[in-house]
């Protein structure tokens, strides 16, 4: 394979999987609304296009074309940089998931990820924790109590779980004995060899952080709307809002598939391209964040930080010493 | 408590998404810990006990649907029976039973958009959406006896403004059938979650003699175990005569006052029952001339009622020289009108003792201290409507 074939699949390959994931976030928040709706005894977006298929774009293009305030009181240069610190980790993390078996294509085997790191967990987590900036300094930036209320706890809530969150993945590390995701599906080649059957108690610690990594219900703190207006978004109007939004959900999607691949056996599964049972996967996951989302009351902040560090963190550091234990005996 | 760093004073509402209306509050913030809230109350003031001075008497009942617009009929009875009692009169049996039912489908109505409400304050939200699906039986039911969903204005002095519709019976007997199941699919959602019960335990705490001292009423005078109810306290439209328990909680926390409320949910639905049951034939309004409108039939064929029809409409009636307080118990608490009269045809002052404005003192005791989470919870549990705060 020449240097330009190389270069021109990579872009090739970025470009696709970017386009893949936004088209997912916009048509996440329609199965979100959609669902929510069902769950809620109402409809949901039914006007544009069939099933209302057409909202998310009609959403996006309403945004676009809406004003941008920028308040007076506000950190004018923060303030435009942060939505984009907060949308780019979500996408970031995407380049090391392993998306598919390779593929023979014009006489070259094509590896379906981005980039094969052999690091690619501690990729993903040094990647995601990125995006508190974006939630921190906008909220900061905005020059608005309630902005600042959420930015604080933002960042108070993300530093608390990403301890429990990386520490969740320790054990799955110790048992597959590499770092790389790659090599993490590969071994999971039938439902039986599914890490989430080897150590359940990572994966339900992990799947609690994401959901709190991503700031959803039961851990929406940082936006409670009924408390903080929408906390550090309340004062971004336009592109700048949708950003923080896409943002989210591209965090939601990469937490979904990180659970995927990580537990689930990623794109791993009969009869179907592995494309599309990680899709699938993924899926799943999110229907999982609608339903959480239809159901719990919101955790207070101090009892948010309680479970991270009294619940949580011992548990994941109990996890890490018993699998270690049980790996030496056995 | 201060740590000797600056505090932060945190203006939330009146535009705020969960201050019930337009209630404003000032919280003075160490982090997120309240160290001072004050309540600015006016926003929605309407004057509607000044207004009253200046209308005949049966014009003032469609203001007082105006005030606690989600209980329009406790408001109605309370007004009603004040000034009845000035007059003297003394309504059927029907009346009085009629009165009963729906005051307590309005105590249903009330507890189902607070539940919903409060819910939604706490971030369950699917909730506020099931209980106004369950609302809409009663509206219907409102909409059949009066012709209005929200501002009803049903009641009138000396009986009620039409006869009861046919198909009360069936609509009401479908909203005993349905709540109670739906009562318990609102219960498996909050009553025994984590984190329902995390966020309301212990919130919002207030003693008995707290409670005492700012002279709360209704739930959340309940919730710390006293014992007042003015259903029982000073029975009025023949109350004594029904059969039902008044919850009691202990601890005066935000969680008792739930389970108070849902309870009362029950007790509403188990007086409903004995009303239906119970209701007597009879006139829809008491026969006393020159006060209470006559029946349609006779003032198009007899004289007489012609124009006593016609001096009411324009010229209202005279009420004797006097002053009572009336109280009831709505959903909020105490709702109480003191009426004086100076012998003319319009009130010379009306003055309403507001559940929402008095319970709403306990927020600043109930929050000192605690996160601005916690606010939100409070306000909520006090149940307020702006409306009857400002009146």
């Amino acid at each position: 394979m020449g240097d330009l074939t190389y270069i021109v699949l990579i872009i090739v390959k970025v470009v696709v999987v970017y386009m893949a994931v936004i088209t997912g976030c916009a048509y996440a928040t329609w199965l979100e609304r959609k669902l929510l709706g069902r769950l809620q005894h109402r409809v949901g977006p039914t006007y544009v296009g069939p099933f209302g298929l057409l909202q998310p774009i009609a959403d996006g293009l309403k945004l676009i074309f809406k004003e941008d305030v920028i308040p007076s009181q506000a950190e004018k240069f923060i303030l435009i940089i942060a939505p984009v610190i907060a949308f780019i980790p979500g996408f970031l993390a995407f380049a090391v998931i392993p998306i598919g078996p390779p593929i023979e294509l014009f006489g070259y085997t094509i590896p379906l990820t981005i980039s094969d790191l052999n690091i690619g967990i501690l990729f993903i987590l040094a990647t995601t924790s990125l995006g508190v900036y974006g939630l921190a300094l906008g909220g900061w930036s905005s020059g608005s109590k309630y902005s600042l209320l959420g930015g604080i706890r933002s960042s108070a809530q993300m530093i608390s779980y990403e301890v429990s969150y990386g520490l969740a993945l320790v054990p799955i590390v110790m048992i597959a004995g590499t770092l790389s995701l790659n090599e993490i599906v590969a071994q999971q080649s039938s439902v039986f060899d599914w890490y989430v059957f080897k150590n359940p108690v990572a994966f339900l610690i992990f799947w609690i952080c994401a959901v709190a990594e991503t700031n959803r219900l039961p851990f929406d703190m940082p936006e409670a709307e009924s408390e903080l207006v929408a906390g550090y978004l309340t004062e971004y109007s336009s592109m700048r809002f949708s950003m923080f939004f896409v943002g989210e959900y591209a965090n939601m999607i990469t937490a979904a598939a990180v659970v995927a691949t990580v537990f689930f056996g990623g794109w791993q599964g009969p009869f179907l391209p592995g494309p599309l049972w990680l899709v699938l996967k993924v899926i799943v996951f999110m229907v999982f964040y609608i339903w959480f989302r239809a159901t719990f009351p919101r955790l207070r902040y101090d009892q948010l930080m309680d479970l991270g560090w009294k619940v949580l963190f011992p548990l994941a550091l109990l996890n890490v010493l018993v699998t270690g234990i049980i790996l030496y005996l056995f | 408590m201060t740590t000797g760093a600056k505090t932060m004073t945190l203006n939330l509402g009146p535009q705020h998404p969960a201050t019930h209306g337009v209630l404003r509050v000032v919280l003075e913030l160490d982090g997120e810990t309240v160290l001072q809230a004050t309540s600015y109350l006016g926003y929605l003031h309407t004057g509607i006990e000044k207004n009253a001075e200046d209308k005949l008497y049966y014009k003032v009942i469609p203001m007082t649907d105006r005030m606690d617009y989600l209980a329009p009929m406790s408001n109605n009875l309370g007004y009603v029976l004040a000034v009845e009692k000035l007059l003297g009169i003394e309504v059927p049996e029907k009346v009085k039973y009629a009165r009963v039912l729906l005051t307590e489908l309005t105590r249903l109505n009330n507890h189902l958009v607070w539940l919903g409400t409060h819910a939604l304050d706490v971030g369950a939200m699917s909730m506020l959406l099931y209980t106004f699906r369950e609302r809409e039986l009663i509206l219907d039911i409102y909409e059949a006896v009066s012709g209005q969903r929200m501002m009803s204005s049903y009641f009138r002095i000396g009986g009620l403004a039409y006869d009861l519709p046919i198909d009360l019976d069936k609509k009401v007997k479908n909203v005993l059938k349905v709540l109670p199941e739906k009562m318990l699919e609102y219960e498996n959602l909050l009553t025994n979650n984590r984190i329902w019960i995390k966020r309301l335990t212990g919130v919002g705490t207030i003693t008995a003699q707290q409670a005492l001292d700012l002279s709360l009423t209704g739930p959340l005078l309940r919730s710390t175990g006293v014992n007042y109810d003015v259903r029982k306290a000073a029975p009025y439209s023949g109350y004594e005569k029904f059969d039902f328990d008044v919850p009691l909680g202990k601890n005066g926390d935000c969680y008792d006052r739930y389970l108070i409320r849902l309870e009362e949910m029950r007790q509403s639905l188990r007086i409903m029952k004995q009303a239906l049951n119970g209701m007597p034939e009879g006139p829809y309004r008491a026969h006393v001339p020159g006060v209470v409108l006559p029946p349609k039939q006779q003032v198009l064929t007899q004289m007489e009622a012609l124009i006593f029809h016609f001096k009411i409409i324009t010229d209202g009636f005279k009420v004797p020289a006097g002053s009572y307080y009336q109280a009831i118990e709505s959903p909020k608490g105490e709702l109480g009108f003191y009426m004086v009269s100076d012998g003319s045809n319009k009130p010379y002052r009306m003055r309403v003792r507001p559940p929402s404005f008095i319970n709403l003192q306990a927020l600043s005791p109930m929050v000192i201290g605690r996160l601005v989470s916690d606010v939100i919870t409070c306000i909520g549990s006090i149940d307020i409507v702006l409306g009857e705060v400002d009146r």
